[in-house]
């Protein structure tokens, strides 16, 4: 099964076996995985489920829609060119071995 | 100085965030949590979207998963009510009769169904779609269901009418007012919506009363309207909104209006009470008429963290923009700031497609934002409004005028 690696903030790294089809974010909140808090479950809406994913793995990720572009230009962190909500990067085989950095503050 | 215990009354959105919040705030003294569901708390808005129309499952509904709390030491009481709080002996009395011992308490109690008082009520097939157990009922009517009656055309009874709809089921939906969502949205969002839930074939019955719910064997057959129409239906969904949790604490002393009345701090007139989200009525800077009562996520989990803060000693005023969102079909309906009372709109965007932004004035104050299949104008209102800043209703109509740099403005 693909694997994600959760860095926090202060360094402390976690990494998991996400099912394909399942989002970066609820695999973190169905772990307890902190850092990432999704505040509206999962729907695009919130800009609680920030992260920053390490530069040479941006090309591996379905690709930015407008909505989630708009929603990053909210988020309570600021918004970097590797900057994602984790609500919208399902796994796909391709993303095996991703790791994504937590924001100081997702709220 | 922080209290060595805090009681949490309330395990949705709001209560289970002033635990984790604690946490998160270094709080170390005891967190008990106590909810009158059964299950481990969980997200409530997609019950009415991707959990009814069983896009997800309940894993990805709770909010934890339970070794968080075990983990975070967060005492969970779930499928416990609280029938009585005394003040003066500092403790909860559980039903049962055990007592709970606190040295603050927070009152997240939330709202319930408002349930008419028609004839009919009580039959098998009326439901509701609030909680995961109504939920579900729902969900297996839905799966046996031919015709449904939705009383009530707010959020919640317009998000079922699209999934029902999808499902090929025929909606009725009947309305007391003249137009959908009257509460809540301008009247240029209502037309849109209702008229993009009837394409999707739901019809509408406005400015109409339910006279009864008729029904045989004890089974939901038909609604009756105030003009003698009979409307069939194997499934009645109720949804006229919520009535505040707080005679919990107006037993107790503590001043209700509709809701539990608190500061700016969120704190009730007892120093060791507070009271946060759905059940509790408190003063807003984005509010044109206050006290305001609120029903909406955000609302619950930032005064949460505005409780949880202040317990751990560094309190503050709570200011937040409140900020709302519906999914109903292909809409995605996203408001931004407190729009009751506005006297003008202009709208931004193109209407026909479905994709535009209604602002929302009283006299040249920009009170809130509508945004409908606008994401971005949505993350940009929450950031103009959150600082205060305005756009005149020339500005707003103006596509040339750049919203995001006026949001994103220092200073």
């Amino acid at each position: 099964m693909p694997q994600v690696t959760y860095v926090s903030y202060d360094g402390k790294s976690t990494t998991l076996d996400v099912p394909l089809g399942t989002s970066v974010m609820q695999a973190a909140v169905l772990h307890g995985v902190d850092g990432i808090v999704a505040e509206c479950g999962g729907s695009c809406m919130c800009a609680t489920c920030h992260v920053y994913v390490k530069d040479d793995q941006l090309a591996k990720l379905p690709e930015m829609e407008l909505g989630e572009d708009a929603m990053l230009d909210g988020t309570a962190s600021p918004r970097k060119p590797n900057s994602r909500l984790s609500c919208q990067l399902v796994m796909t085989p391709a993303m095996d071995g991703l790791v994504v950095n937590m924001p100081e503050t997702q709220t | 100085m922080a209290p060595a215990s805090v009681v949490i009354v309330g395990a949705g959105h709001g209560g289970f965030q002033v635990a984790a919040s604690l946490r998160q705030n270094g709080f170390d003294g005891g967190i008990t949590l106590i909810g009158d569901e059964p299950q481990l708390p969980y997200q409530r808005p997609p019950l009415s979207k991707d959990y009814l129309s069983g896009k997800i499952g309940l894993d990805l509904l709770l909010m934890r998963p339970e070794a968080f709390f075990a983990d975070q030491r967060i005492e969970l009481a779930m499928g416990v009510a609280v029938s009585e709080i005394d003040r003066a002996g500092k403790a909860v009395v559980l039903e049962g009769g055990k007592r709970l011992a606190y040295d603050h308490l927070v009152l997240a109690t939330g709202a319930r169904n408002r349930v008419p008082p028609l004839p009919g009520i009580e039959l098998d097939g009326v439901c509701y779609l609030r909680n995961l157990a109504e939920t579900e009922t729902l969900k297996a009517r839905l799966a046996a269901g031919r015709n449904a009656v939705v009383i009530g055309a707010g959020f919640i009874g317009l998000e079922f009418a699209a999934i029902a709809r999808a499902k090929d089921i025929a909606v009725h939906v009947v309305e007391l007012v003249d137009r959908v969502m009257a509460r809540v949205v301008c009247p240029d969002t209502s037309a849109y919506f209702g008229q993009a839930h009837q394409k999707a074939g739901a019809v509408f019955s406005f400015g109409a009363r339910v006279e009864r719910i008729g029904g045989e064997d004890g089974k939901v057959t038909h609604v009756v309207l105030g003009d003698g129409r009979s409307l069939p239906a194997d499934l009645v969904l109720i949804s006229i909104g919520v009535v505040p949790n707080e005679e919990l604490a107006a037993a107790a002393g503590l001043k209700v209006e509709n809701g539990i009345s608190v500061d700016e701090q969120l704190l009730t007139a007892d120093p060791n009470i507070s009271a946060i989200g759905d059940c509790a009525s408190f003063p807003s800077r984005h509010s044109l008429r206050n006290p305001v009562r609120l029903e909406a996520v955000q609302n619950a989990t930032d005064h949460a963290r505005c409780v949880a803060s202040r317990l751990v000693g560094k309190p503050y005023a709570y200011e937040a923009l409140p900020w709302f969102w519906s999914e109903q079909g292909d809409l995605r309906l996203q408001i931004a700031g407190l729009t009751t009372g506005f006297q003008q709109v202009a709208l931004r965007g193109d209407y026909d497609k479905g994709e535009y932004s209604a602002f929302c004035y009283a006299g040249d104050k920009l009170l809130g934002i509508e945004s409908i299949n606008k994401p971005a104008d949505h993350a940009f209102a929450r950031r103009l409004l959150a600082a205060g800043r305005n756009v005149t209703p020339e500005q707003a109509v103006d596509p040339g005028f750049d919203l995001r740099a006026a949001a994103t403005a220092r200073g």
